[in-house]
């Protein structure tokens, strides 16, 4: 990974690089592993069984002790396969689904896409915090409520949301929950059985395997449809020749990931700290979305007031800093990030979001440079913005 | 890929005439932080010509060259050849923007105008013909 050693990459919500084990391993599987798993001669056979090896080992490593862990095409298609898999499996007993306000793309352009087939959605909305409103929840759940889908953590801001009471709810009136765990497998230590969830998504390139490889996991029982329809792959519940490597590298890198999660987690938390801290200290008007909350210890989320993300993130690009924000200019929309919206972020300050996400490559001196170079850029943005002025007139 | 051409990045990372103009003959602000673009453009306008323009902005990388671009544009001509500077000629002397970013450089030319007919409003009383400022405040340009 010396390659990007002249880079900071304090992106890693968004992608990870390989783990150099995962590199290691892929090398090996690369030239033996080409038969189709579904074939009936030896070399396939292998590979079936290889493949078998590493969803044993996943199910280990997750506290999966029962129900499938199904290979997908990443935490999209494992979002959509938990959720329209159980709304069309389970229309008989309602149409009616619950998630936050809060969620991934992929799962609330899901709903509405349930919604434009006559399916019923309610969005439960978060505190200030960015925690998901418990009481409300307990409110929303009918006789024709089939899903619960609620992120385990959120991948702007880093909140994680009360998910054993979720599930203890849900369990009361007899509802199904799906969780979208993309940004919290690999970082936290976990177990499925114990945590109760019914249906959970993770995706391998968010902990250092590659991209567009993920899994669902279902718990027995679950009535689902599939939603790739084909072969009888993954109990026919995922239609499509595996992805062999991709699958057998998520396995070494979610083995990678959750061997030293603990440690690893503290270890970033201190760094994340660090520059939270700097950066409050030294620019004015600006603070920390859902620094109340319980937090992945990897992830910032601070807003700048009166100067807009996607000019910060430019001039950090210019200094070989990679970061992200939730202004409606970095995500193509007229809107910025839907997480902070809900929150109560003012739109004016929303836009003024960045998001710093550590991992593992990240050292002190990251933390150094952003110290140096940001609070400079933040100056002369300001210095150009008219709402600054604005805000020195009126305070 | 960069996202933006080298002349965007140019104007972005060293845009020309930030400022303000203490005793400007006009003033103009368009857009609102909802958005999050606002363009404020200050034009000292002497016999007819613009003789000083400087403007402040807030947004997104685009807003802030095409506002840096269009104060070059305007620079030295007389009102009614800034009154003619449209969105599309700001992004082609930018050697262009991309799509998702035309609607944030489409203030440019509003901001120009809206400080001409500061102008008017300071020298006619009346503000500029058939100027009507309030189109531009949604964010759904
Ligand atoms: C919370 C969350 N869910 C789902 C996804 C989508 O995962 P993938 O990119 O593997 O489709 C992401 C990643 O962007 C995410 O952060
Ligand atoms: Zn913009």
């Amino acid at each position: 990974m010396n390659k990007y050693k002249d880079i900071v990459y304090l992106d890693h919500n968004a992608t990870t690089y390989l783990a150099p084990e995962v590199i290691e391993k892929i090398k090996t599987l690369l030239e033996p592993n080409f038969a189709n798993p579904s074939s009936l001669y030896g070399i396939s056979l292998r590979a079936k069984e290889e493949l078998e090896d590493a969803r044993a080992e996943m199910k280990k490593l997750l506290g999966i002790s029962s129900g499938q862990l199904i290979f997908t095409g990443g935490g999209s298609e494992s979002d959509n396969l938990a959720i329209k898999g159980v709304a069309y499996a389970n229309q008989r007993k309602g149409k009616h689904i619950i998630t936050s306000a809060i969620e991934h793309h992929a799962v609330l352009h899901t709903c509405e896409n349930l919604q434009k087939q006559g399916f019923e959605i309610t969005y439960i909305p978060v505190d200030d915090q960015g925690v998901v409103k418990l009481d409300e929840l307990k409110k929303t759940i009918r006789k024709d409520t089939v899903l619960i889908s609620i992120m385990y953590a959120n991948n702007e801001t880093g909140v994680i949301q009360p998910m054993a009471e979720i599930v203890k709810i849900a369990k009361e009136q007899g509802v199904l929950v799906h969780t979208d765990a993309v940004q919290v497998i690999g970082k936290l230590p976990i177990n499925i059985d114990e945590l109760g969830v019914d249906l959970l998504s993770l995706s391998a390139h968010k902990f250092y395997g590659l991209k567009g490889v993920g899994a669902l996991y279902v718990k027995k029982r679950v009535l689902l449809d599939p939603i790739i329809n084909g072969g009888e792959q993954e109990n026919g519940k995922r239609a499509g020749t595996e992805n062999v490597v991709g699958i057998l590298a998520m396995a070494e890198a979610l083995k990678v990931s959750l061997k030293n999660a603990k440690d690893e987690g503290l270890r970033e938390k201190k760094l994340r700290d660090k520059l939270e801290n700097g950066l409050l200290s030294s620019i004015p008007e600006s603070f920390i979305n859902g620094k109340g909350a319980d937090r992945l210890s990897n992830t910032c989320n601070i807003i700048i007031k009166y100067i807009e993300g996607e000019s910060m993130l430019l001039h950090l690009d210019a200094n070989n800093i990679c970061a992200s924000s939730g202004s409606a200019c970095t995500s193509g929309s007229l809107d910025p990030s839907h997480v902070l919206l809900a929150m109560g972020v003012p739109h004016e300050f929303a836009h003024g979001s960045l998001r710093f996400s550590f991992g593992k490559l990240n050292t002190e001196e990251d933390v150094n440079k952003v110290l140096e170079v940001l609070p400079k850029i933040i100056k002369t943005l300001r210095a150009m913005s008219p709402l600054w002025d604005e805000s020195k007139k009126t305070n | 890929m960069a996202l933006y051409s080298d002349k965007v990045m140019d104007h972005f990372s060293n845009p020309r005439n930030v400022g303000e103009i203490e005793d400007a003959s006009g003033v103009g602000q368009v857009g609102n932080p909802t958005c999050g673009d606002i363009m404020k453009m200050f034009i000292k306008v002497k016999d007819d010509i613009i003789t000083d323009v400087k403007f402040k902005t807030f947004g997104c990388g685009a807003a802030i060259a095409t506002s840096s671009m269009a104060t070059e544009l305007i620079k030295g001509k007389t009102i009614e050849e800034a009154l003619k500077l449209t969105n599309r000629a700001v992004a082609e002397a930018l050697d262009g923007l991309p799509k998702v970013k035309l609607h944030c450089s489409v203030l440019a030319e509003e901001a120009v105008k809206s400080a001409i007919d500061d102008y008017y409003k300071k020298t006619n009383g009346k503000g500029l013909d058939g100027y009507n400022p309030k189109k531009f405040d949604g964010c759904h340009h």
